[in-house]
């Protein structure tokens, strides 16, 4: 007799995921135009996110070229780029 | 160049009288261009209105379909929040005038700045390597009153006045 053997919890690669089940991100590209501390601003009052946080995400877009700032279901992407539009930010949605 | 500064709740700048014109100028270029002017291969309304699937174009047509009239009135609001909040003609002096904003009117004109400066950075062909004051300096050097030196100028104006109402606005 032996204990129950507790097998590791399967987890599929994201590449084995049906398409519809991998989430979607919204993603912000560099821009010329946009001030650096107005991104961070725009970044905070969307999204909730720390000063850090937010400076650190505009500092990925300014160096990066781009950087994903929010990921889930397409619709709710589709509401965040749309927002950021209304700020003037560069946002366009991916799947990841 | 005015600038900008906290007064209790509001966000108040005294502008002289070019700035006052200057700024009621480009917020009704920025009305005109989503009015009348509106179109879908304007290079400015392609950076107001970015193609939110670049690899696909019938998902990003669904997806303006459904936005961009929500997008465009927010947008004229704004921009009309400008003109609204600015002195008119008749009550210029050669002081200029204060303008004083609340907490609403400073993210609209936060927002309505920020839509000029994209519009005229298209305009101007603004990329990561300008270098704004050298450019405008050439540009004053090579014709003293070139239209593109003083678009440059109202440009970098423009970035000054926004950077202040943001630092306000946080205060």
């Amino acid at each position: 007799m032996t204990t129950p053997q507790i097998l590791p919890v399967e987890r599929p690669e994201a590449a084995e995921q049906p398409q519809s089940a991998r989430p979607w991100i919204t993603i912000v590209h560099d821009d010329p135009v946009n001030l650096m501390t107005y991104v961070v601003f725009v970044f905070q009052k969307l999204f909730g996110f720390s000063r850090e946080t937010a400076e650190t995400l505009m500092m990925d877009v300014h160096t990066k070229g781009r950087a994903v700032v929010s990921s889930g279901a397409r619709e709710r992407m589709e509401y965040d780029a749309a927002r950021l539009h209304s700020y003037g930010l560069w946002a366009t949605v991916d799947k990841q | 160049m005015s600038l900008f500064r906290r007064d209790g709740e509001e966000c108040v700048a005294t502008l002289s009288i070019d700035e006052v014109r200057v700024l009621r100028r480009v917020a009704s270029e920025v009305v005109g261009l989503l009015t009348e002017g509106f179109d879908h291969d304007d290079p400015v309304v392609v950076r107001l209105f970015p193609a939110v699937y670049p690899e696909d174009p019938q998902e990003a047509a669904d997806f303006r379909r459904f936005t961009e009239g929500d997008l465009k009135t927010s947008k004229i609001d704004q921009a009309g929040a400008v003109l609204a909040a600015l002195p008119g003609e008749d009550d210029l002096d050669a002081e200029g005038a204060e303008v004083r904003l609340d907490a609403e009117a400073s993210e609209a004109w936060l927002r309505a700045i920020n839509d000029v400066r994209l519009a005229m950075g298209v305009r101007l062909g603004i990329s990561d390597q300008t270098d704004l004051d050298f450019e405008l300096t050439e540009e004053m050097t090579r014709d003293v009153s070139s239209a593109r030196a003083f678009q440059l100028s109202v440009y970098a104006y423009l970035g000054y006045l926004q950077e202040s109402l943001l630092d306000a606005i946080m205060r």
